[in-house]
Order: structure tokens, then C-alpha cells, then sequence
């Protein structure tokens, strides 16, 4: 069929990267995301579009390069598994403290450690929470199939600079390893000088024209000017709060217990939630695609219907807190995970519900 | 010319000197003595003499020349501590039109930032680094650099650099020369008049080889930190003549 492509979706991000018109992207191998990098090489993008690759010496210099990119006002991006998004924390806490957007990759695998190479979802706390110094959030998207991969790679850098918060596309093993068919994203151009010195007046591009001198910092000793641009940042966050919360739900209409899963494991859940509606159990799927900003008011609203919850996650009950904070002990929330690279079958799922129902 | 009129000496035709119209009314927050400030002069006057102004695009360290922004009046990006390199690869790849270089102490890019600067120079970036040395940390008060001479007393050595605890004095600059992407390492200094004309004139060159997409040039300036040293201005610039220097040749290192 014209237009679809089968790929993995490592892959179907790199191609996105290229087709949205991404000015960079600075990256250091690790399992399991190496085909973004190694996609970007082999389609020299740096021919067609003019966008820029480049193997750094680490993590830290990769998400480095990622802050001297963004600071251009270019889009630009980095990808990187658990680990290796530990390195980079420092830079993701200085990113938000300048004010600076940003595309980065998470394909997740299990920790903590070095601990495996095989998927999980054991980042959230790390995506969701903070993982750097300091306060601040990313807009974290997760994606649960390849289309999404590729989609949400334009959408992250389309929220990222409308609040010029740096946004994090939190994938998995799975979802980065598996292929699937997908249509890619139409060809947008690079942004040009003069969109660039338009959209992003904050720029640095040397003082073309002599416009006043651009600085991009996150150090203020102040401690007044200090909590004012803290205050306004967070003000940004209400914002994207009240406005950029996206879920899925599937058979929740006339749900009576509710399964709460994200990535790869939603993907499991609605296989589940078919068993057991063959089975006579109407059970329903919420999937957040946002997982900062969490649907929290989506989530509180099934408590008037529903008579339990269950989350899924491949970890040891992260997401679940959230849940449990929104729900508020209106009905029970429970959990159900597995660790160290286990996937979860539709089947333990069944029983899971049951057990928790 | 007119002697007895005070105004005729700053007639345009009188005047020998001036400062850099890049350079900010702001009052440094450097300590009488220290290096820095002149350096930041030379590299206002550089840009200046360039006609760089629109073109150039400043990264400044972790240390006490993180505000260098305040007093150079053109872009800058303010890195994480020793990551300065890695920020300006990206600013040059993706603005190659640009001056970009950036502006380290011995602490940000000879202990925590050794990988970013050594990757940097060793991809042949097209970027200046400006490397002040002056052995010791200064913002945070005095503590042993990887360029502290042996012998030497700081906050964390109070009884001075032992070489079986601390190791050696890292002589980083002569290490990137070793590397295939630099084209211009030198040494200098700006302890007198002499020695800043010779680091004006190594600055210019750094940034024209930048631009020129030569490679990477390292101006490492041997530098004082009176108030670290626990010493007066004059004191500092007599030690550093005496134990510094002859530890830190000045001269070129690599020219081609």
C-alpha cells in the first residue's frame, strides 16, 4: 500500500526526526535504542534536509549538545535507554532551568543498574517526577505503537517550543523493538533564520542586526528575581496542565472495573480486557498518553462508575501513586507489575483483575 | 595641540586608546588583580577589531567567569559545569556562519569537563577555547585544581599538593596539542603589558582560524587568583612569574 512502511519503532523515530523537520540530533549508543542513531546515519540526513548527527563521546556531552542546539533555537533532539538517561539528568535540570525545548528519547529497560537489557517502564518516577535537581517537569508522551513513535516525535517538538519546556517521549523495549506498520509524517522544511528569529526571539544567533545581546542561563543569585522566574515557569505548567492532558480509553463506556496502563503494557491490557469481556466481566482500558500532565480528572471521573481500578506496569507500582492521588480513595486502586524484563500475558493480566476486584 | 585644555586630550585624534564599545558599564565582580578582567577586555577587543559583533556566540563556564555575559555585551550560553565544549560543538554545527568559542577555568575543563574538552578537540570542532589557569578553584574558594603546582597550598591541601594523595599537576594543554583536530595551541599570559599584546594576538588568531574551519584552537592563559593565593595583586604576578610559568612554558604548542 503507497505510503506505509513496516519498521521498528527505533526506526520510525529517526525517519520522523528527518520528515519534521529536525535541525539536530546528538546521541550515544545503547540497547535497546541504537537503530535511532544508527537509522540517522544510514539515511544521511545531513544531505537532504541539512540536518545535523553527531556520535558524542557520552550521554552528558549528547544532552550538552542537545542545550548548545536548543539555545540556537534549532529543534533538536536526543535518544537514549534507562541508563543512559541517568547521564544525562544534569543537563535535562539545566535545560528546564533556561527555559529551553527539546525532543528527548527514552526507550526504557530495566533497572536499576546496568540491571537489563530487556523492556520495562521502571523511568516513570524518573520521567514524571523529576530526575535531575530542582523543580521542574517535562511534557512526557508515551507512545504505545510504532505510528505513535513516529507521530509523537513532531508533537513533542511542537509542545516543546509553544512552552518551551523540554519534552520527553517515554518508550520501552517493546515498542522500540517491534515493527509494526505505520504511515510517516508528511516532509516539513527546517525552520528558517528568519522563522527562527521570529518564533524563538530568545535565541542566540549572535547579535544579528545588533538586537540587543540574547542570554541563555539558569543561574540567578537573586533570590527574588530567582522564585519570580521560577514562579512563571510553573505558571507554564498550570497551562499545559489544563490544556495538553491526552488518554486513550477503550471499552470504558459501561466499564465496571477499570485497568490503567500506558506504552506497552496498554497494548497487553486491551487484549485483556477483551478476554474479559468474553468472559462477562466488564472491565474497560484507560491508556494516558500524557503522563506529565497526568489525566488526573479523566481517571477521577470512572470512580462514579467503575467499582475498582487496576494499573499495569512493567515495574513495581510507579503510575499507580498517581492514580491513587487522583481517585483519592473513592474506590480501591490496586496494582499489578513485573520487573526485570518480564512482560506481562493478556492472561495474568485476567487473573490480576480478578484478584484485585 | 593645546595642553592647556583638558578636552583636547580625549579629541579623537588624541586618543591612543579606548575601551571596547563590547565591553559593559557594569562593575566586575572580579577581585582587584585577577586575571579575568583583562582577558575579557582582550576578547571584546578582538571581536571588536573583527567586526564579530553579530557573529559571535560566547560560552561561559562554572566558576567565577560564569557572568562573563555581564560584561561582554554579545550572545552567550551559560553551560553546566565543564560541559562548555559540548554545547559550543552543537552552536557551531548548527550556526557554522558563527564565532563560537568559549571561556573555561582550569576546574571546569581539566577535571570535570576533561572528556567534553578532549572529544571536542579531537572531532576538530571550529571552535576557540579560552582556558584560564591559574591552579586553584576561585568561586568556590580556594580548592585544589588539577592545575595546582605541587607543593602548592590550598583549601583541600592545606599542607600544599602531595603528589602520592593528589596526583600530578595535569599539563592538559600540552596533551590537546598531541590531538589531530587542534590547530593552534598556545600558552600565554597577562602579567604585563607585553604578555597581553601576545594573548590579544593569539586570541585573533584562534578566532580566525574558527572561522577559517581549521580546527580547534586552545589559548590557555596562564592567569593569577591573588585572592585564592592568599597573596596582594603585585605578590600574585611575582609567584606566578616564578613557580607558574616555568612549570607552564608560555609559547606556542602547536601551530599549523
Amino acid at each position: 500500500m503507497k505510503g506505509i512502511h513496516l519498521m521498528k519503532g527505533n526506526e520510525a523515530i529517526a525517519h520522523a526526526a528527518i520528515r519534521c523537520g529536525c535541525d539536530g540530533y546528538f546521541g550515544y549508543p545503547i540497547t535497546p535504542q541504537s537503530e535511532i542513531l544508527e537509522t540517522l546515519m544510514e539515511e544521511k540526513p545531513w544531505e537532504s534536509t541539512g540536518m545535523v548527527c553527531l556520535q558524542a563521546e557520552s550521554e552528558v556531552a549528547a544532552i550538552n549538545m542537545v542545550f548548545g542546539g536548543a539555545s540556537c533555537g534549532k529543534k533538536v533532539m536526543t535518544s537514549s535507554s534507562s541508563p543512559g538517561v541517568s547521564l544525562k539528568q544534569e543537563g535535562v535540570s539545566y535545560l528546564c532551568g533556561a527555559d529551553l525545548p527539546c525532543l528527548i528519547v527514552n526507550i526504557m529497560r530495566g533497572g536499576p543498574g546496568l540491571g537489563t537489557i530487556q523492556p520495562s517502564q521502571s523511568d516513570y518516577f524518573q520521567s514524571t517526577k523529576g530526575g535531575g535537581h530542582g523543580d521542574y517537569h517535562l511534557i512526557v508522551l508515551a507512545p504505545n505503537s510504532v505510528q505513535e513513535m513516529a507521530d509523537f516525535v513532531g508533537l513533542g517538538f511542537d509542545l516543546s517550543f509553544k512552552y518551551r519546556i523540554p519534552a520527553l517521549i517515554l518508550s520501552d523495549g517493546v515498542i522500540g523493538q517491534m515493527m509494526e506498520k505505520l504511515r510517516l509524517p508528511a516532509f516539513k522544511p527546517r525552520a528558517t533564520e528568519e522563522e527562527i528569529a521570529r518564533d524563538c526571539p530568545w535565541a542566540l544567533s549572535g547579535r544579528t542586526g545588533m538586537r540587543p545581546q540574547n542570554i541563555i542561563s539558569s543561574l540567578e543569585l537573586d533570590p527574588a528575581i530567582m522564585e519570580k522566574r521560577n514562579l512563571e515557569r510553573h505558571e507554564r505548567y498550570r497551562k499545559v496542565e489544563a490544556t495538553e492532558v491526552r488518554y486513550d480509553t477503550f471499552m470504558c463506556d459501561d466499564a465496571e472495573f477499570l485497568i490503567v496502563a500506558f506504552g506497552c503494557a496498554a497494548r497487553i491490557c486491551q487484549k485483556s480486557v477483551e478476554l474479559l469481556r468474553e468472559q462477562g466481566i466488564k472491565a474497560g482500558l484507560l491508556r494516558p498518553i500524557t503522563l506529565w500532565p497526568f489525566p488526573k480528572k479523566a481517571i477521577e471521573g470512572y470512580c462514579r462508575q467503575v467499582r475498582s481500578i487496576l494499573t499495569v506496569e512493567l515495574n513495581s507500582g510507579q503510575m499507580v501513586e498517581d492514580v491513587r492521588l487522583a481517585v483519592d480513595g473513592k474506590v480501591p486502586v490496586g496494582h499489578y507489575g513485573r520487573m526485570g524484563g518480564i512482560v506481562p500475558t493478556p492472561e495474568e493480566i485476567v487473573e490480576a483483575l480478578k484478584k484485585n476486584s | 595641540m593645546n595642553r592647556s585644555n583638558n578636552n583636547s586630550i580625549i579629541a579623537p585624534e588624541n586618543l591612543v586608546y579606548e575601551k571596547s564599545k563590547l565591553l559593559k558599564d557594569n562593575v566586575m565582580h572580579y577581585c582587584p588583580g585577577c586575571s579575568h578582567g583583562t582577558v575579557h577586555r582582550m576578547i571584546a577587543e578582538v571581536i571588536e577589531e573583527m567586526g564579530m559583533e553579530d557573529k559571535a556566540m560566547g560560552v561561559s563556564p562554572v566558576g567565577c567567569a560564569v557572568f562573563i555575559y555581564k560584561y561582554i555585551n554579545i550572545d552567550f550560553a551559560e553551560a553546566a559545569h565543564g560541559r562548555a565544549p559540548a554545547l559550543a560543538t552543537a552552536m557551531k554545527r548548527l550556526r557554522p556562519d558563527k564565532l563560537v568559542f568559549t571561556y573555561q577555568g582550569d576546574g571546569d575543563l581539566a577535571a570535570i569537563g576533561t572528556a567534553e574538552t578532549i572529544h571536542a578537540c579531537n572531532r576538530g570542532e571550529n571552535i576557540t577555547i579560552i582556558f584560564i589557569n591559574n591552579g586553584i578553584y576561585g568561586m568556590t574558594g580556594g580548592q585544589m585544581a588539577p592545575t595546582t603546582l605541587e607543593g602548592m597550598k590550598t583549601s583541600t591541601c592545606p599542607y600544599g599538593r602531595n603528589v602520592a594523595l593528589n596526583g600530578y599537576p595535569l599539563k592538559i594543554t600540552n596533551l590537546l596539542a598531541e590531538l589531530e583536530g587542534t590547530c593552534y595551541v598556545t600558552r600565554q599570559s597577562v602579567h604585563t603589558a607585553a604578555a597581553v599584546k601576545k594573548t590579544k594576538r593569539a586570541i585573533r588568531k584562534a578566532f580566525e582560524n574558527s572561522m577559517e574551519g581549521k580546527g580547534t584552537s586552545i589559548v590557555e592563559i596562564v592567569s593569577t587568583c591573588n585572592s585564592g593565593w592568599k597573596m596582594s595583586p603585585v605578590q600574585a604576578n611575582q609567584w606566578m612569574v616564578e613557580n607558574m610559568i616555568p612549570f607552564y612554558p608560555l609559547g606556542d604548542l602547536k601551530d599549523k
